[in-house]
């Protein structure tokens, strides 16, 4: 039996170009895919793929040349709490509490009444082990939790679709590892509509359901992989048959976008062709 | 509740830093005093530490003494308090509206280099009264400090937190209140602190010029009334007082802003 596939959000055929001195740069060129409801949907690519930028689109924070996003079939508008971003670096308001920053979008929607405000932002803070953090500043946590802090102020407006723009960037090895595992946890127990943004290989193929691969500049979706390992995932599925044969599809398209990119005069391309070199070789 | 941390107090004030640092006034005193007594040239003709100690034990118990100090700080207070009162209201209205930084920009840029002292003569001539005057002038002194510091901090709000803002649903009042204002808080405090420097600067000269009290006006009418101790009792004291206003500025920014204390 299958299902039709529902799309919570889609971007329908997008171009932005930026002025680059008298030049213009082409960044997105008709960039088209959608958003799964309650799926999660990662997107890795090179460096300066305009990943962000289609996050920007997609958010609202920047308008399309030409196409568009749509959010549950109509186009999106102006940046909404119905549409959240987790950013590269840490947003939290440094001058407000753990507990201050997880309330402040119900507090400025004033949908809730305080109290109601104030056991949900509990709620989130225990779901993401913030509990007695509640009264500290960003400046006071580490790096792990103000990421956690970070996620916990976007769910808890029930956001229609979350964008994760590379939200473990900067963070040490082992400290990522422990926070994929814990994002994990708190997807498979949300079902939340998700954009997640990586340049990591392997972090994608751990929690994506679908894994859209973007080209180099312009940007545009080379490829649409669907990831069918069980779930609830557990890190040992990176040692499994399956994910090294899905890791192998993704390197290979990665590469083949490298190699084009190298040749239409790219430099970001060469560490990775390198580094693809060297591992064939290891294989051999 | 606050607890008094007596080891740590007592680390503070026995500590190799403030032993160098009385070691190094004990020192100073002493050739000020040494200099004096051979007659040695400029601080020969000081009066010495011991002279203006003997005065000081004295004057402390003079009431006129004090009304100088009280006069200063009313001076400095008035404007000061009024350079507030329109410098930041208008160093925000220029960050967050075109029109008001595009109208107000230019004419700010033009006054600001005209030294707060060169306003004297022409605020005397316009105030009715010099005391009127002194309080202008001092306004001046501390009024583009502020403005300057307070458009400049609005101005470089990190964008992530003002897209974080919009994003979850923040009305324009919300902006301006939850996350322009505090974001800009710590540089509300430095035009302060750097304004009550300049004030302090101002107050004394305008005194000097213009004044019948404070301690600008002690310091100059002992000179020219020759009594040279009662000068320098004059300085120590404008420097103690300008040193009392900006701790407590400090003391008020760490309070307000106690997220900028954890770096």
């Amino acid at each position: 039996m299958t299902h039709p596939v529902e799309a919570q959000m889609a971007v329908e055929a997008v171009s932005k170009s930026y002025e680059a001195g008298l030049r213009q740069r082409v960044v997105l060129d008709g960039c088209s895919f959608m958003l799964e409801k309650g799926k999660l949907t990662v997107l890795i690519g090179p460096s300066g793929c305009g990943k962000s930028t289609l996050i920007n689109i997609m958010a609202g924070y920047e308008k399309a040349d030409a196409g568009m996003a749509t959010l549950e079939g109509r186009p999106v508008g102006e940046p909404a709490a119905d549409r959240l971003v987790v950013f590269q670096e840490t947003a939290l308001f440094p001058w407000m509490t753990a507990f201050q920053n997880v309330a402040y979008g119900p507090r400025v929607q004033r949908k809730l009444p305080d109290k109601e405000v104030e056991a949900r932002t509990m709620e989130l803070l225990e779901r993401v082990g913030l509990q007695d953090f509640r009264d500290k500043y960003p400046m006071q946590l580490s790096g792990g939790m103000q990421r956690r802090a970070e996620l916990a102020r976007a769910l808890i407006n029930q956001p229609k679709v979350m964008f994760l723009d590379e939200p473990f960037r900067g963070l040490d090895a082992m400290t990522r590892e422990l926070m994929q595992e814990y994002y994990l946890k708190l997807y498979e127990g949300s079902q939340q509509t998700t954009l997640f943004v990586t340049s990591e290989i392997d972090e994608a193929l751990l929690i994506a359901d679908t894994l859209l691969i973007m080209t180099n500049r312009p940007g545009r979706i080379a490829k649409t992989l669907k990831i069918a390992l069980p779930r609830p995932r557990e890190p040992k599925v990176l040692t499994s048959q399956a994910y090294l044969r899905y890791k192998e599809e993704a390197l290979e398209i990665l590469h083949e976008e490298a190699v084009k990119a190298f040749s239409g005069g790219s430099k970001a391309a060469v560490d990775f062709l390198e580094a693809y070199a060297d591992r064939d070789q290891a294989h051999s | 509740m606050a607890t008094i941390n007596w080891k740590k107090l007592r680390k503070a004030v026995f500590s190799k830093t403030v032993y160098r640092g009385t070691a190094s006034i004990a020192v100073l005193l002493a050739l000020w005093e040494l200099g004096r007594w051979l007659r040695m040239p400029i601080l020969g003709a000081a009066p010495a530490p011991s002279e203006v100690i003997f005065l000081l034990r004295e004057i402390v118990f003079a009431p006129d003494f004090w009304e100088n100090w009280s006069a200063s700080f009313k001076r400095v207070l008035t404007g000061f308090v009024a350079a507030q009162i329109i410098g930041i209201p208008l160093g925000l209205a220029m960050a967050i509206n075109r029109v008001a930084r595009d109208t107000a920009f230019p004419v700010l840029e033009i006054m600001r280099p005209i030294p707060p002292l060169a306003w004297v003569p022409a605020s005397i001539i316009f105030w009715p009264t010099t005391e009127s005057s002194i309080a202008f002038v001092i306004f001046l002194g501390a009024f583009f400090t502020v403005v300057l510091n307070v458009l400049g901090g609005a101005r470089d709000i990190d964008v992530r937190y003002l897209r974080a803002a919009r994003s979850l649903g923040s009305r324009p009042q919300d902006i301006f209140f939850k996350i322009v204002l505090p974001a800009t808080l710590p540089s509300i405090f430095t035009g302060m602190a750097v304004g009550m420097g300049i004030t302090w600067e101002v107050v004394v000269a305008a005194e000097m010029i213009a004044g019948k009290s404070g301690l600008g006006y002690l310091t100059w009418s002992s000179y020219v009334g020759g009594n040279y101790p009662l000068i320098v009792i004059g300085m120590i004291s404008i420097g103690i007082a300008g040193y009392v206003s900006s701790s407590l500025i400090r003391l008020t920014g760490k309070l307000a802003a106690p997220w900028q204390r954890l770096f």
